[in-house]
């Protein structure tokens, strides 16, 4: 008996009449947990009832704390009927069970009904007692800190991250049950509902249980996935990364970074198996069919990705073996035995776990400093699938035989369909570590999975970035002291991670290589494509932006392995025209790095659509990137000649006016010091070449020779003229905005607390009339870029700001619908040191010297200009622009150049300038106001004498939510667990409640509402990795219906704010949610 | 390509306060973007009339969800469902409770009921406020009429514990719920020419001593627990002021009345003679239109009367403020000197707050 769980119900309010005679409602409450239920007395006539219960106790194993929710439904007696529901709340206790996380669950829990959206509030406390239980044959898992943060969380250490943890497990769908042509669908809704949060629960665990058998503690960059596979069942399946995570009791600084190679390093052989199973859709065989003309010497961004069926209908292309020369840098070698001993070691446990320890994958985005050594590139790999439930006669058994509705009993029937679908994932990990390997690199970082189904075909896709990884946070204890040191010995550059991790002369694919641009030792490729998070460390010219490739497909209308078929061999073609298209907008960017490139590729009766996001970014350690050529198919027309010239000169001018922008100016740097030691002579040709593209006469361009070199675009026919425009037609944001799909955008720094988390949902009906490939190409491009003009327009008083961690969900709910749904932060920011912090590193280190010179500082320089968000005390703007623009030095430095001894007092004067900046902005609204009441015909009558409403004190708290890690301004101090929520609401009445906009509109509005009413109640005050994973949206106008169901997750934080950890004159803002919501109790 | 749906939800509701404003004025989705465009806002941002249409309905969509929490305000206080820092939700409420001098000066003083609620549509096309701008009003006024209704206690504080209005309009409201109750007639020609201030003013100051409420206030005895209520007149009151009667039914007791009020204002009136030859048809007047308080149809008439039987005759006299101040104050003071009146409390009660009312009546 090792748990025993504790639940109050103290009072409801808002609730809805349920008696139209009294216009009242006589409410009492059912708690249930498992199979025992608790009632709670009948509180007669009131919308505001007082239970004021005893406290209900149900005694259980601690597995079923995990697995199950507890569930709350509030119902209205009836004496002569049956009772009727008001609505439910969900609260998973899980974060009760570890010792850090909340100790209490108390607070407001909207009453959610799926038919009728929330209803009022019910006000419920939960308790746990858990007993030791020592138990080695346990099920369960209490204790193992989960969190969707992909990156090392805040306030922790990590001491070991152990590597990968997946699971899923497969149910049958509710909604596909012969029952659910009886029963009603509010029944129908809230078995899925229950289903879903038990089967989160029951994988929770089983998640837990491995990371306990990798002797961890943690899941970091966990996530959790729904395939609604429909009459198939249900699949609910999760991947993480395990650590060892310790808590930090002081905000230490981590461990030295080490990522610099050691020449003295000995050799050490090192033998790598060949990949013959490598699947690739080699760049070579589609190209014929392209309208662009893509030279094939030309990187291939370092991506390699393959798209296969289980038919096996595509031909196999093997790709060459990426097995690491002697040659190459031994101490790469030594690096990579070492990551693969590590990654073995841990495998050496119990045989059931044999098999994660093939892949050597991480979910994080973001490392700590010095664990990430190399970065290969991005791999990916996609698989059609049929979903067949023909497979699984024990489906057909339960539903023929079993007249109970029963739900959780998955291990009786179906029991071969988890491991279908294991096998599934197991075969495309398999090949991501294979295209890994072939990339010189043993493990996978900023790894995800996917899916994307239609009818009974499903596209599973996977993708990474390919890394060599320092051994170190791997292994458990302290093993290789030895190499930690010499490694320590040698200074950090920050330009590593940049250096290719495979062999320049044994290449699995063509790139051009360069010496890097930074410590000149190494070689680099010249463009980075990686799904994970710019690393800290990274050298950035300029700022990024957000980057995005979008493309349809038409596909003929087919069934099961004809459609499939269709699909798997649309799929290379996608991949290549996405990737193509990142390239040229990268170029035309001026930039020559991607980051958190996500590529999604769904499928949909008629189309497929593929949507690729990334942050751009101009990395220092790469080479610029050249330009676009562009080279028409008929030379000897004049005019054309012209319109490819003029068309030339459009796109150079983009790039120029987009480094503009981006404030790209990299520093110049003379040819001999880059290109000496290249051996290939096909690198001294296209340096060469380089040069050639600024000037004008591109038409005359020999296209034997450019294929070598530029970027040639070739336009030989309207469709490629298209893809020209469409690359120019993209619209910057309007100023004052900057966008990224990263945490942070790059050469930002001065983050301003002010945060908008939001959700858009936009669906467009296209019309059947012009389905062509390109008619549809530039529907759904409109709508992305409508979509973000839209966003920049409604957050226009946030300017200057941020759209951070923008993530854009496209989905294709019937034959002519598109749906985007977007999820995003916008981030305000501090112009004015906004442009302080945009120095190349060449200002910086001769800022530097010169100060040094100087000897005015007792601080090094960067303390200020870096790691403090913003400067201590900013004069006056003017005086400051001044300053720098007469002299020459920068205004940071200007500023630092004062005596550092009264430092804090300096801190907190600033604080306090802040502070009055901030009154005076709202006092200038004030302004504002005051002046649009005059102009309106409401007359001075009604305002004088204007005094502050009684309601200035509102008794809910504020809860943030953003999808970044962070949160700007504020320092976390404790993660309280993990919030995973799922949502079904139904409308019969769909015009009544405003349409599909009406409808949809306010169910987001709800889950908001829910997500935050539990995090108040765990005692946070934010969500941080917030994400919507799942928002799949039906309607049937002609019936007057939709259905809707929202999957989301983050972690629950209590974060404070930095001006109020230094000024002692706060009012502890975090906790008092609680009281205030006892107070909302005593006013209602 | 059709927007089937196009939504946007943030964490913490945005509010744009030019487009409740256009909510608010009744206008539709059409006419706000249209006049959205003419603010120029499409110049500043660079935005297309599409971004502002979907953006217009977006909040469109919000303030239809909010308004039926606006209707109790107290509920959007304790609401989880949006997320509005608080002086926005102030800001919600002060505007919402809002209402338009136009419109109030055409609905003051009459039952809020389903017929007056029927002539909506003349009101509108008179003073050219929407319609559905008009019904927001007028629900309002009926809304707070209802809850406040049967309360006991300070009327304004009533309606800004329930409805959490700023202390001005709380006031304002008081006073719309007073007129409303008392059915005073404020839509005569003859009454053209006041604002909604002035009858509001005098609305203050009849709550404050006409009312049951103003009685309740005096520390009697605190178990009796008697209808505290700032909506009705005292009808004892009322029904005393009869006793005034004799001011001016008595001839002596008006002639020592005048000569007491001449004595004293001579040399000091600009409109002396005036004064002396009106005198006791002023005072006729104003005894008058308290004996007659009584009947329910007199009570409704009662600032028809004020002007007719006292602010026309000074105006058409041409009676400078002052002076009708110093012989109002004087009126009311001279009182206490006839020996033979008994009734000097009731006087005082009744004459004080009239003075207050005629004063501010008193202008062009």
């Amino acid at each position: 008996m090792p748990g025993k769980l504790k639940v109050k119900i103290v009072a409801g309010r808002h609730l809805p009449v349920m008696d139209r005679a009294s216009d009242l409602t006589d409410a009492f409450v059912e708690v249930k947990f498992g199979n025992t239920t608790f009632k709670t007395d009948v509180y007669l006539k009131s919308l505001n009832p007082q239970w004021n219960s005893e406290w209900f106790k149900f005694e259980v194993d601690d597995e079923d704390l995990q697995d199950e929710p507890l569930q709350i439904t509030v119902l209205d007696h009836d004496t002569y009927s049956a009772n009727d529901a008001i609505g439910k709340v969900y609260i998973d206790i899980d974060p009760l069970l570890y010792s850090e996380a909340a100790t209490v669950i108390s607070g407001w829990f909207p009453i959610y009904d799926t038919i009728h959206g929330i209803r009022g509030e019910i006000n419920v406390v939960v308790k746990v007692d858990l007993f030791n239980d020592l138990n080695r044959f346990r099920q369960s898992s209490c204790g193992v800190k989960f969190f969707c943060t992909t990156s090392i969380p805040k306030c922790y250490r990590a001491v070991i991250i152990h590597g990968f943890v997946e699971e899923l497990v497969v149910n049958e769908d509710p909604e596909y049950q012969w029952i659910d042509r009886i029963r009603t669908p509010r029944a129908s809704n809230e078995a899925r509902q229950r289903l879903i949060s038990l089967m989160s629960g029951e994988l929770q665990r089983k998640i837990g249980l491995k990371v306990l058998e990798m002797r961890g503690n943690a899941v970091v960059g966990y996530l959790q996935c729904f395939d609604l596979e429909g009459e198939s069942g249900l699949v609910v399946r999760a991947i993480g990364t395990a650590c060892t995570l310790d808590k930090l009791s002081s905000p230490a600084a981590f461990l030295p970074a080490c990522n610099s190679p050691s020449k003295e390093m000995k050799e050490i052989p090192f033998n790598e198996d060949p990949n013959p199973n490598t699947h690739s859709s080699g760049p070579s065989t589609p190209l014929k069919n392209q309208t662009y003309s893509f030279s094939p010497s030309k990187s291939y961004s370092r991506q390699s990705s393959s798209s296969d069926t289980d038919l096996s209908l595509t031909p196999k292309t093997g790709m060459g073996s990426g097995s690491a020369g002697k040659e190459g840098g031994p101490f790469k070698a030594l690096l990579r035995q070492q990551t693969q001993s590590a990654l073995e070691q841990r495998g050496g446990s119990p045989h059931r776990f044999c098999r994660r320890r093939e892949f050597p994958f991480f979910t994080l985005t973001a490392f700590p400093p010095g664990f990430l050594v190399h970065v290969g590139g991005v791999v990916s790999a996609r698989s059609v699938k049929l979903l067949d439930r023909i497979h699984n006669p024990a489906f057909v058994g339960i539903m023929g035989n079993t007249r109970s509705y029963k739900l959780l009993d998955w291990n009786s029937f179906n029991s071969d369909e988890p491991e279908t679908r294991d096998a599934w994932w197991a075969e495309i990990r398999q090949e991501i570590k294979s295209h890994a390997k072939a990339l010189g690199c043993h493990a996978v970082v900023g790894y995800s999975e996917s899916t994307s189904i239609c009818e009974e075909v499903c596209i599973l896709s996977a993708s990474g970035t390919a890394a060599v990884l320092n051994p170190r946070f791997l292994q458990d204890g302290t093993v290789e002291g030895c190499l930690e040191q010499r490694l320590e010995e040698n200074l950090p550059t920050r330009c590593g991670f940049c250096h290719i991790p495979y062999d320049e002369l044994n290449m699995p694919f063509p790139a051009h290589l360069t010496y890097c641009y930074n410590c000149r030792k190494q070689k680099v490729p010249d463009v980075l494509f990686t799904t994970i998070d710019l690393p800290t460390d990274a050298t950035v010219i300029g700022k990024g932006c957000l980057i995005q490739a979008r493309l349809c497909r038409l596909k003929k209308k087919a069934q099961a392995e004809a459609n499939a078929t269709a699909i798997s061999n649309l799929l290379p073609f996608m991949e290549y025209e996405v990737h193509t298209q990142l390239m040229n907008k990268l170029k035309l960017k001026g930039m020559n790095a991607l980051f958190g490139l996500r590529i999604q590729i769904t499928v949909g009766e008629n189309m497929l659509m593929g949507l690729a996001s990334a942050t751009g970014v101009y990395l220092a350690a790469l080479p610029t990137p050249g330009g676009i050529q562009i080279a028409g198919k008929t030379p000897n027309d004049g005019s054309y000649e012209q319109h490819i010239s003029h068309m030339q000169k459009k796109i150079n001018d983009t790039i120029a006016k987009n480094k503009e922008l981006y404030e790209i100016n990299p520093p110049e740097i003379s040819e001999e010091i880059i290109g000496s030691p290249i051996p290939e002579p096909r690198q001294r040709s296209r340096l060469l070449r380089s040069q050639s593209e600024s000037s004008d006469e591109v038409t005359e361009l020999d296209l034997s020779h450019g294929k070598k070199d530029a970027f040639v675009l070739e336009i030989d026919d309207t469709d490629a003229m298209e893809d020209v425009h469409s690359l120019l037609t993209d619209v910057p944001p309007p100023s004052g905005f900057y966008s990224c799909n990263t945490e942070i955008m790059p050469g930002i720094n001065n983050w301003t607390s002010e945060i908008q988390m939001f959700t858009s949902v936009r669906v467009i009906r296209l019309s059947s009339l012009n389905l062509t490939n390109q008619a549809l190409n530039k529907n759904f491009n409109d709508l992305c870029e409508n979509l973000l003009k839209s966003l920049y327009f409604k957050l226009r008083s946030m300017i200057p700001c941020c759209l951070c961690h923008v993530n854009f969900t496209v989905s294709l709910p019937e034959d002519e619908l598109i749906q985007v749904t977007v999820t995003a932060v916008a981030i305000t920011f501090d112009k004015n040191q906004a442009l302080q912090t945009t120095k190349t590193p060449v200002e910086k280190s001769l800022q530097r010297a010169s100060t040094d010179n100087e000897e005015l500082l007792q601080f090094p320089l960067e303390l200020c200009s870096d790691s403090l968000p913003s400067h201590p005390f900013p004069p006056a703007k003017e005086h400051l622009e001044s300053a720098s623009s007469n002299s020459g030095i920068p205004a940071a430095q200007r500023a630092t150049s004062v005596d550092y001894s009264s430092f804090a007092d300096r801190c907190s004067s600033w604080i306090e300038l802040i502070k009055l900046k901030a009154q005076t902005i709202r006092r200038g609204s004030i302004k504002t106001t005051v002046t649009v009441e005059k102009a309106s015909p409401v007359g001075d009558g009604n305002f004088r004498n204007r005094s502050a409403p009684p309601c200035a004190n509102s008794t809910v708290g504020v809860v943030k939510m953003t999808p970044l890690s962070f949160i700007p301004g504020a320092k976390i101090t404790k993660y309280l667990g993990i919030i995973n929520m799922f949502f079904i609401r139904e409308t019969t009445s769909l015009r009544e409640e405003g349409g599909v906009s009406g409808f949809l509109h306010a169910f987001i509005a709800e889950v908001f509402a829910m997500v935050r009413a539990h995090v108040a109640a765990l005692g946070g005050n934010a969500v941080v990795s917030y994400i919507m994973k799942q928002c799949v949206f039906m309607e049937n106008p002609n019936k007057n219906q939709a259905q809707c169901l929202i999957n989301v997750s983050g972690d629950a934080v209590v974060f404070v704010r930095e001006s109020d950890l230094e000024v002692v004159s706060s009012q502890q803002p975090t906790i008092n949610c609680q009281s205030s919501c006892t107070e909302g109790e005593v006013t209602t | 390509m059709t927007s089937e749906l196009d939504i946007f939800v943030g964490n913490t509701t945005l509010i744009d306060e030019d487009v409740y404003r256009l909510w608010l004025d009744g206008y539709s989705v059409t006419d706000a973007v249209a006049l959205r465009v003419r603010s120029g806002i499409l110049e500043q941002t660079g935005a297309t009339a599409a971004v502002l249409q979907s953006d217009t309905m977006d909040h469109y969509r919000t303030f239809h969800m909010l308004e039926r929490l606006l209707h109790a305000p107290p509920k959007l206080l304790h609401q989880l469902i949006f997320q509005i820092p608080p002086s926005r939700q102030a800001l919600l409420i002060e505007r919402y409770y809002a209402f338009d001098e136009a419109f109030v000066r055409e609905v003051l003083g009459k039952k809020l009921s389903k017929g007056t609620k029927k002539d909506l549509d003349d009101i509108s096309t008179k003073t050219g406020i929407t319609l559905k701008s008009c019904r927001r009003q007028f629900d309002n006024f009926k809304r707070v009429f209802k809850v406040v209704e049967e309360m006991r206690g300070s009327l304004v504080d009533n309606i800004q514990q329930h409805f959490l209005l700023s202390d001005r309009l709380a006031r304002d409201y008081a006073a719309i719920v007073f007129f409303a109750n008392n059915r005073f007639e404020t839509g005569k020609k003859k009454l053209q020419y006041l604002s909604f201030g002035d009858f509001a003013f005098c609305a203050e100051l009849m709550i404050q001593n006409w009312t049951l409420g103003a009685v309740g206030e005096a520390p009697t005895d605190p178990d009796s627990q008697m209808d505290d209520m700032d909506m009705d007149l005292d009808k004892e009151f009322l029904q005393d002021l009869k006793e005034l009667k004799v001011l001016v039914a008595d001839k002596d007791l008006l002639d020592l009345h005048k000569s007491l009020v001449c004595t004293a204002l001579r040399g000091k009136l600009g409109v002396f003679s005036e004064m002396e030859a009106n005198f006791k048809n002023l005072s006729r007047g104003l005894v008058n239109v308290a004996t007659k308080l009584t009947h329910n149809k007199d009570v409704r008439d009662l600032f028809v009367d004020l002007v007719e039987k006292f602010v026309e005759p000074c105006r058409s006299d041409h009676w400078p403020l002052s002076d009708v101040r110093f012989f109002l104050n004087q009126y009311s003071a001279s009182v206490h000197s006839l020996d033979g009146f008994r009734h000097q409390a009731l006087w005082d009660r009744y004459m004080g707050t009239l003075r207050g009312c005629l004063l501010r009546l008193y202008h062009d």
